[in-house]
């Protein structure tokens, strides 16, 4: 593997609320290296939306380390991330939204060619003809896509997605999916995404992280190693998303030693 | 855009023609009563509104004590607006400021702004500044309760959004709470702008004034005319009328995305 672009290691969580403490984390460790995709999955409620938080730096680890290889953010990592509900500022058209991030100080040496950028991430996205459209005009899709661009604009080092496309219909999805897969041919983009969907996350993923239940730590990183483009009917995939929907729910799934060391997956 | 659509025409058209019964109303019952010192007829008001540049009751015209009113009001708003913004702005961002100044706040609120008129002759004097503040204090308010609402309806994700992209603390303000709130502030502005015209017309009711339309009712009463009575509240209604039209076209134009998320 590749120098990490992301290392996880040790990360405990703990929220105190008034009187009682509810741990999130009890030590989560794991990498991304560079272009790779990696989903997190687990049962719900398990932290994974609290772990990208971390990460992005919208949340502080109790202890334990992230580490990455390049960027400006508060540990290394610069990181950019696309939420579940879009987040767009309504008050703002699609072109000023995407630039949102390239617009403030912080990213002061982005600022070089700002309609160029612009005029480029619009047409990754296929956004060109909305440009000037406010958010409520566009469709769920779309929005999410805004979020994307938006996200990409400052040239992240590493892109975060909390279960981006969990609020979109099955078609949209399916697009957004390849469309992720696209970006990351053509950007060299580092995902770490966050999906409830295991279809989803054998689709895109490398390798997909699943997390124990509250306080979670990791309890399997499974490798998919089939090429693009993926059929959801192939055994193989099919294999591999059953086994990680039985892993999500906490049940045990294909017994461990019938493969070897490691689930036999190739 | 179309600003005004066809169904908003018809509603026009519902409104008007309540306008036109009473007025046919208000006529027929003054001439039965047929005594212009308990109500005056329409035509006597009207002859008063169609001469607007015509010196009224010996003194300043129509348009001049219009003038003055509105002049008064613009300055009493923009002051209220200029404090009551950026404070709202502050209350409605700290929960600390917000816990100092929030008692005292919601004592001063429902004072009437005319019961400080005493202590603002004591104050300012006779005279123009003791108005202006009425206005302002009245104006003040729901600008500030409005500004404090607004940044409290800001999506807290919105604000995640800006600290993703390491936004300064002047930016998180300046690019997220402020046009987040822009929708809510607009609506005290228009909800202060009615007050700030009650305030004017009460403030220039009280002695030591000249002109303005306050002063025109309050001379005019003492000389009981009241036909010119009825034509200065008719000029009053038609501004804020007017105000809360202008208002509500801003609110379409600029404000279409609010709540639509």
């Amino acid at each position: 593997m590749a120098e990490p672009v992301l290392s996880v290691s040790g990360v405990v969580k703990t929220f105190q609320g008034e009187g009682d403490s509810c741990p999130a984390l009890a030590g989560v460790s794991f990498s991304v290296a560079a272009r790779e995709i990696v989903c997190v999955m687990g049962p719900s409620g398990c932290g994974k939306s609290t772990l990208l938080r971390i990460i992005s730096g919208l949340d502080h680890a109790d202890s334990g380390s992230i580490q990455g290889i390049s960027g400006q953010g508060g540990h290394g990592v610069s990181a950019a991330m696309v939420f579940q509900d879009h987040a767009l500022f309504p008050w703002l058209s699609v072109e000023e939204n995407i630039t949102y991030g390239l617009r403030l100080s912080a990213q002061e040496e982005q600022k070089e060619d700002l309609p160029q950028r612009t005029a480029e991430l619009l047409s990754l996205t296929h956004l060109d003809s909305f440009a000037r459209s406010l958010p409520h005009e566009l469709s769920g899709g779309m929005k999410q896509r805004v979020a994307v661009a938006r996200a990409l604009a400052i040239r992240p080092s590493l892109l975060l997605m909390d279960e981006p496309f969990s609020a979109l219909d099955t078609f949209t999805r399916k697009e957004l999916e390849d469309e992720i897969l696209r970006i990351r041919q053509e950007l060299k983009t580092t995902i770490l995404m966050v999906t409830h969907n295991p279809e989803e996350a054998v689709y895109v993923a490398d390798r997909i992280i699943i997390l124990s239940e509250r306080p979670a730590v990791v309890s399997e990183i499974v490798p998919v190693d089939i090429p693009h483009p993926r059929s959801p009917t192939n055994p193989e995939f099919i294999r591999i998303r059953e086994l990680v929907t039985l892993k999500c729910r906490g049940l045990p799934g294909t017994p461990r030693d019938a493969g070897g060391d490691r689930l036999s997956l190739t | 855009m179309v600003l005004i659509s066809r169904q908003a025409l018809h509603e026009y058209g519902k409104g008007l023609a309540v306008i036109i019964l009473l007025l046919v109303a208000w006529e027929t019952a003054a001439l039965v009563i047929d005594n212009n010192y308990i109500l005056p007829s329409l035509t006597e008001i009207a002859e008063v509104l169609l001469h607007p540049f015509q010196p009224v009751l010996g003194g300043e015209s129509l348009i001049a004590n219009t003038w003055v009113s509105l002049k008064e009001v613009l300055t009493g708003f923009f002051c209220a607006a200029a404090i009551a913004i950026p404070l709202g702005l502050i209350i409605g961002w700290s929960s600390e400021v917000q816990a100092y100044l929030n008692t005292s706040l919601q004592i001063l609120r429902p004072i009437p702004p005319i019961a400080w008129m005493p202590f603002a002759i004591a104050w300012f004097g006779i005279g123009i500044d003791s108005i202006l503040f009425i206005i302002a204090l009245g104006a003040f308010f729901p600008i500030l309760i409005n500004t404090v609402d607004g940044v409290q309806s800001i999506r807290v994700r919105w604000i995640e959004v800006a600290e993703m992209f390491h936004a300064t603390t002047f930016e998180k303000l300046e690019t997220v709470v402020l046009p987040g709130s822009l929708p809510r502030i607009w609506t005290g502005l228009r909800v202060s702008f009615a007050i700030a015209w009650m305030c004017v017309v009460a403030a220039e009711m009280l002695p030591g004034t000249t002109a303005g339309l306050g002063f025109l009712i309050m001379y005019a009463y003492n000389l009981g005319q009241l036909d010119v009575i009825g034509a200065g509240m008719v000029v009053i209604g038609i501004i804020g009328l007017g105000a809360d039209m202008l208002f509500r076209m801003g609110q379409a134009r600029f404000f279409s995305w609010e709540g639509k998320d």
